[in-house]
């Protein structure tokens, strides 16, 4: 009966022929390799996917690169290596972190430029805003002492 | 007929939103009330019409009639009730009639309940409400009609996306469409501040809520999608950084902000032109969420929408709504009063500088969503911007914005004292540090990150903690009267508290996950075994099962802990016919607030199958998290200030127990 099964479920996968993202056959045996091909599958994009990484992707052309990323690391390619040859075959599209170039400059740059303007922008208008504060909004010493007597009728505290 | 007559509702729907739009302005000006109230009926009426077309639609969906258009591509007969209720929503069409009845809602709810409005106020944010409705409401008329009829009605519908046949498009969308569309409550609240010209403390408590209520269903509803594309995608991740994602993540950012900065203008009458910035933003960031899901103009995993008429469209009111809105805010902002001082160091300023935070971030998810699509239009460059990129810009803006997150409730408002503050959080440094030394000592040393991120999430929630006994006097005072305080202390207090312990928990979560999780991807034959963090799986066999609309063949595993049986997952592979298509539907096995997930692949030629094997360590808190602040910010809705609404004398002795 679950031979029965089996074949069933062998047939129906064989006919839809979906396939998974990294699969057991693509691993390499080396460990330490294989962590590496991983870690840099997260940072290439599968090119026919929207917004998926080769390393969660289910389409051919990601077990292609997956496979591609792997043969590199074995003939010993830096990561680095790796990636620089992706790049120049399927363009800087195959990156999900742009790398910091001219045309990416507004990309990377906008964040921490927004954060900076923001804290001199505050810092500005606190500055503007405690002189102005200072020379029209707060009392003079002599209102101070007028309104201490005021409020407590046995005397100025200070 | 009923589609006949959920089209007609619409039109007339439209019909009084375009009156809203008109009258009560002119009354607002002449002073007239009777054209002033003229706005609450046609609220409640619109709201009424709109609310009779989605059930006529949803009619439509249960009876199967497939001479509706949209029925036919997007049901079956053979689909069980409640996915034929929900493709309703699965598709464009009916998904923009969503919108439309959650902004007609919320215009009702304004019509309903702002008895304590000024009259004008009113009359001009139900306008202001009725402005965007009618915009939506052509926008679905003129091109996205979900009542069009085919000419010959098809015997069968062509399916929903099997995807989405999930009890998650039950939930998600309406919750992310409370939200987003909520804030269109603090926007016509600014549009109309901006057009009276005068807008004060009391407006800040009035638009509180809203924004409250918003924050919550967006919180919980982008919590629920993480959760949904977790287990349904199948490969066990809980945030993608997707275009989609980002487009929901903004708004919760901005609206975030605009929570905080709502809380220094009601209590200290400052920051009010940021106030009013951030609740047109909030809603500019839903309405450019909207646009992306819904031009198509990102095609991703969510957008089942392609046209770009429609995009064009939606572009429309986009720029309308925000440029009108910007517009506004540049001409009249400047004309407001400026409010109350502060030092820099004060409840105001750590208020501020979450601000600043909050925006940055939403700046930097912006920015990295729309930079590969204004690229590529500009200079024909393809880039991609993917989670690495948000991984690593985002954690610098969070992290900072957590630790000063405990510090700012224990900040006195207009001059805070940063030691004091430091010194009572000793307790929280303390705890914190010895997670940090325990983490070290106890796991491994695969992540020299983690251990600080948990002592981080530790520091956050003992922080809310030393915040709450702060303030009941615990420890300085005897438990009876710590008790009393705390039963005194505002709702609003607590709900602080609750959701500043929310981020704390869904921060745990991802640190644990992040380091910890663990991955087996192997080829197993019946009978064989395999095993991850201290679990050992069996590999049954394999059954077939039919469902209502779907055929299965599910893999069946016993799972042990040290030998003793804990359970059984079975993944499946689900085939729809109707669409030729298969799911897989991943086995999820709960072990307290961690995970097992298993994800079944591709079968081999030798007989084995495929397997993805995750164990997810304390995964749950990601989403439990988000509860929490859902929560949160529930009690703090509750709290008497926010029901009594406008200041009145009754209230006084509610507002000083807060302050």
């Amino acid at each position: 009966m679950r031979r029965v099964a089996l074949i069933g479920l062998l047939l129906s996968l064989a006919m839809t022929g979906t396939a998974t993202a990294v699969q057991p056959d693509e691993m390499l045996k080396d460990s330490a390799l294989e962590s590496r091909a991983r870690d840099l599958s997260r940072e290439l994009r599968c090119m026919v996917c929207q917004n998926q990484s080769i390393d969660d992707s289910e389409a051919p052309l990601a077990r292609d690169l997956r496979l591609l990323v792997r043969e590199r690391l074995t003939k010993g390619d830096s990561d680095q290596q790796v990636l620089s040859f992706l790049v120049s075959r399927y363009g800087e599209f195959v990156l999900l972190r742009p790398p910091l170039e001219w045309h990416t400059l507004l990309l990377w740059g906008l964040p921490p430029a927004a954060l900076a303007a923001g804290t001199i922008g505050l810092f500005v208008m606190w500055r503007r805003r405690r002189s102005v504060a200072t020379e029209a909004d707060l009392l003079s010493r002599d209102e101070e002492q007028r309104l201490s007597t005021l409020v407590d009728p046995t005397g100025p505290q200070r | 007929m009923i589609p006949e007559l959920g089209h007609y509702a619409l039109v007339l729907a439209l019909a009084l939103g375009l009156i809203q739009s008109v009258v009560p302005v002119i009354g607002a000006r002449r002073y007239d009330a009777v054209l002033m109230r003229l706005a609450s009926s046609t609220a409640l009426m619109q709201f009424a019409f709109v609310a009779f077309s989605f059930l006529a639609l949803i009619i439509c969906y249960v009876t199967s009639d497939f001479s509706v258009a949209t029925v036919y591509e997007n049901s079956h007969s053979m689909m069980p009730l409640v996915y034929r209720v929900t493709s309703v929503w699965g598709n464009h069409e009916g998904s923009m009639l969503l919108w439309v009845l959650i902004l007609s809602l919320f215009g009702a709810l304004v019509a309903g309940f702002g008895g304590n409005l000024p009259r004008t106020l009113k009359a001009y944010v139900l306008s202001v409400q009725s402005w965007i409705a009618c915009a939506f409401y052509l926008f679905i008329l003129i091109t996205s009609n979900p009542f069009l009829r085919l000419p010959q009605a098809p015997f069968e519908g062509r399916d929903l996306n099997p995807i989405l046949q999930d009890i998650g498009l039950a939930i998600h969308p309406p919750l992310l469409y409370l939200g987003y569309v909520g804030f269109s409550i603090a926007f016509s609240f600014a549009i109309a501040a901006l057009i009276e010209g005068r807008i004060d403390a009391a407006w800040a408590r009035w638009v509180r809520p809203w924004t409250l209520a918003a924050w919550i269903f967006l919180t919980v509803g982008i919590a629920m999608g993480s959760y949904w594309a977790y287990y349904e995608l199948g490969w066990g991740g809980f945030w993608f950084w997707d275009p989609v994602e980002n487009a929901s993540l903004m708004p919760w950012l901005a609206g975030t902000a605009l929570l905080h900065s709502a809380v220094v203008m009601e209590k200290r009458n400052a920051l009010k032109i940021w106030t009013l910035l951030l609740a047109i933003l909030a809603f500019s960031l839903s309405l450019i969420g909207t646009f992306l899901v819904r031009s198509g103009v990102l095609t991703s995993v969510h957008t089942f929408a392609n046209d770009p008429a429609r995009g064009v469209f939606i572009l429309a009111i986009l720029v309308i709504f925000i440029g009108g809105g910007l517009t506004l805010f540049a001409w009249r902002a400047p004309m407001l009063k400026q409010g109350g001082l502060f030092a820099p160091i004060s409840r105001e300023a750590a208020l501020v500088l979450n601000n600043l935070f909050l925006t940055t971030a939403c700046l930097t998810v912006f920015v990295g969503t729309l930079y590969p699509l204004a690229l590529e239009a500009l200079t024909g460059d393809k880039i991609s911007v993917g989670p690495p990129f948000f991984n690593l810009t985002f954690a610098p803006l969070f992290i900072p914005l957590l630790l000063a997150m405990p510090f700012g409730p224990l900040m006195a408002w207009k001059r805070g004292d940063i030691f004091g503050a430091a010194q009572r959080l000793m307790a929280a440094f303390g705890i914190a540090f010895v997670v940090i030394v325990l983490t070290f000592a106890a796991g491994d040393r695969s992540s020299i990150m983690a251990p600080f991120g948990i002592g981080l999430a530790a520091f956050v929630m003992i922080g809310a903690m030393v915040d709450i006994a702060e303030r009941i006097g615990l420890f300085r005072v005897s438990l009876s009267v710590a008790r009393q305080r705390a039963a005194g202390l505002p709702r609003s207090a607590w709900g602080t508290a609750l959701a500043h312990t929310g981020i704390a928990v869904t921060l745990l979560g991802i640190v644990c996950v992040s380091a910890w999780a663990s991955e087996r991807i192997v080829a197993l034959k019946p009978s064989e075994t395999v095993s991850i963090s201290g679990y050992e799986l069996s590999f049954d066999g394999v059954v077939q099962r039919s469902g209502a609309n779907y055929r299965e063949l599910a893999a069946r595993f016993t799972v042990r802990e040290g030998g003793v049986p804990v359970g059984v997952m079975e993944p499946s592979k689900r085939s729809f016919a109707s669409r030729s298509t298969t799911t897989t539907e991943a086995a999820l096995l709960t072990r307290g607030v961690s995970q097992l997930y298993l994800s079944l692949g591709d079968a081999n030629s030798d007989g084995s199958v495929s397997v993805r094997l995750y164990h997810k360590p304390m995964v749950l808190l990601i989403w439990l998290g988000a509860v929490v602040m859902g929560l949160g910010g529930t009690l703090s809705l509750s709290d008497r200030r926010l029901r009594v609404g406008a200041p009145k004398p009754a209230a006084k002795s509610a507002m000083q127990a807060a302050e």
